[in-house]
């Protein structure tokens, strides 16, 4: 029979699938005790967990240690969370933990995990009603303790940043248990009175208990209905509030709020700089363009040799006037051409020209022509016009008749 | 002084149009000049305003009678 031969590489991989491809093994939470612990520099965190009979090695990752809310030590009672694995080099199989809880003040965090997951699903923390910070926050509401560093950290920062903007402090007491209601009702007060442009609602450092009004649930539902945009700025990075999630924006701490609601003076002045020189460098251009437009104009024949373009355009002139005097005379020929057609046509039509042929005319001796015979009585004396001249003549008498 | 950050803001907003309208060149040389010259005194006034602001800080209380109130901040400088 034919044995297959692993290399041990080989075989650490064989277990490691199978303690990874099994589902039960992959989200474990174990109850134990802290030793052997040690913080590496790289921020890794390696101790084993144990009971009365047995331990484990466990590892929790940098990444995952930031949501520390305390300081493990040995000796300590804790819940972890996480999955098992193999860690080749060793060969030893070992529990890769997610999270770490203290086993017994997990009270807390049962109930900050419940009401987070409770807010969640009503929507509260919904990218969507995220408010957008003004770009320059005239009046800025700081809900907050009015004494302790946090508060004088914001206003320093905020002096120094966009000193142009009001500040407005609504003190509260941020611990305690009159916290909460007291920051619900600044906020809702804030709403109220319209006066601020973005709140910052927050406190500075402390144990997981000084932090707990953030984690209330009348706090985060007043910073959900209000209408001016709210900033969580609680205690250091690694602090995380029910506060943060429904906030339109979280700051990791005081300060840093403080950065995010005030535009930086420095940044504006630079703005500043940057538009005067852009409008500069239009303004620059512009008459660059102008320039050599006139430049352009000026290489104009018009205005290069003025008299030069004036006498070219005279014996233009002079040209079309002989041109036009031309036309004139030919058209005045024709005209008369015309003419003298048309008054030999009229001369053949004349009653001389019918006189001429052995016709007469009779008139009276008013000049009036004759043309019945009733116009005439006998002894009447009458001109009769012919083509060389007139005859007198006296009417014999008339005789009616038709032709 | 939030009437300071007011005028700031309308002073930047304009700005940026006049920028754009220089950029775009499409606007007459006199209508230019006339908005260069409105462009850097809006500069020096916002650059003037930075220089003279102060942060103003005042604090809610209640008064006696139970009505809120603001009252000045003293802020004693880390600095």
């Amino acid at each position: 029979m034919e044995q297959k031969i692993l290399s041990v590489t080989e075989l650490n991989q064989l277990v490691r699938g199978k303690l990874e491809r099994d589902p039960d093994l992959q989200s474990v939470c174990i109850r134990g005790e802290i030793s052997n612990y040690k913080l590496y520099p790289s921020g890794h965190h390696y101790f084993s967990l144990k009971d009365s009979e047995s331990a484990i090695r466990c590892v929790l990752f940098r990444g995952s240690a930031l949501s520390l809310r305390f300081r493990p030590e040995n000796g300590m009672q804790v819940l972890a969370v996480g999955r098992v694995s193999l860690y080749p080099r060793d060969g030893s199989y070992q529990f890769y933990c997610t999270r770490l809880l203290p086993d017994g003040a997990g009270d807390l965090s049962v109930a900050f995990e419940q009401l987070k997951q409770k807010l969640f699903q009503e929507g509260l923390f919904d990218p969507a009603h995220k408010k957008k910070l003004p770009a320059f926050p005239h009046r800025i509401g700081i809900v907050t303790s009015p004494a302790g560093a946090a508060v004088h950290d914001m206003l320093r920062i905020l002096g120094k940043r966009y000193p142009l903007s009001r500040v407005i402090l609504l003190p509260v007491r941020v611990q305690g248990a009159e916290a909460p209601g007291e920051i619900a009702r600044a906020i809702d007060y804030a709403n109220a009175h319209a006066i601020a442009d973005v709140l910052i609602v927050g406190r500075g450092g402390g144990s997981v208990e000084d932090l707990w009004a953030f984690n209330d649930e009348g706090v985060s539902r007043a910073i959900f209905r209000s209408r001016i945009p709210v900033v969580s700025a609680v205690g250091h990075e690694p602090d995380v509030t029910i506060s943060d999630f429904t906030a339109d924006l979280r700051a990791a701490t005081p300060s840093n709020a403080a950065e995010l609601v005030a535009p930086d003076q420095s940044e504006l002045r630079a703005a500043l700089e940057g538009m005067r020189a852009s409008m500069l460098a239009s303004m620059r251009q512009r008459l660059t363009r102008s320039r050599q437009q006139l430049t352009g104009l000026s290489a104009s024949p018009m205005l290069r040799n003025p008299m030069n373009y004036l006498q070219e355009r005279r014996l233009r002139l002079d040209k079309l006037t002989g041109d036009f005097r031309r036309v004139g005379t030919r058209l005045l020929q024709a005209r008369r051409q015309g003419l003298i057609r048309l008054s030999a046509s009229l001369d053949a039509m004349s009653p001389l020209k019918v006189l001429a042929r052995g016709y007469s005319m009779t008139a009276d001796a008013d000049g009036r022509l004759i043309s019945s015979v009733t116009e005439v009585s006998p002894g009447q004396s009458l001109t009769i016009l012919v083509s060389d001249g007139r005859i007198r003549a006296a009417v014999e008498r008339t005789e009616g008749e038709t032709i | 002084m939030s009437d300071q950050s007011k005028t700031f803001e309308a002073s930047m907003n304009r700005l940026e149009e006049i920028v754009r309208q220089l950029e775009d060149g499409s606007v007459p040389l006199s209508d230019a000049l006339a908005l260069f010259r409105e462009g850097t005194g809006l500069v020096s006034n916002c650059t003037a305003l930075l220089d003279q602001a102060e942060l103003e800080i005042v604090k809610l209380a209640k008064g006696p009678d139970g009505s809120i109130t603001e009252v000045p901040f003293a802020h004693e400088d880390a600095e």
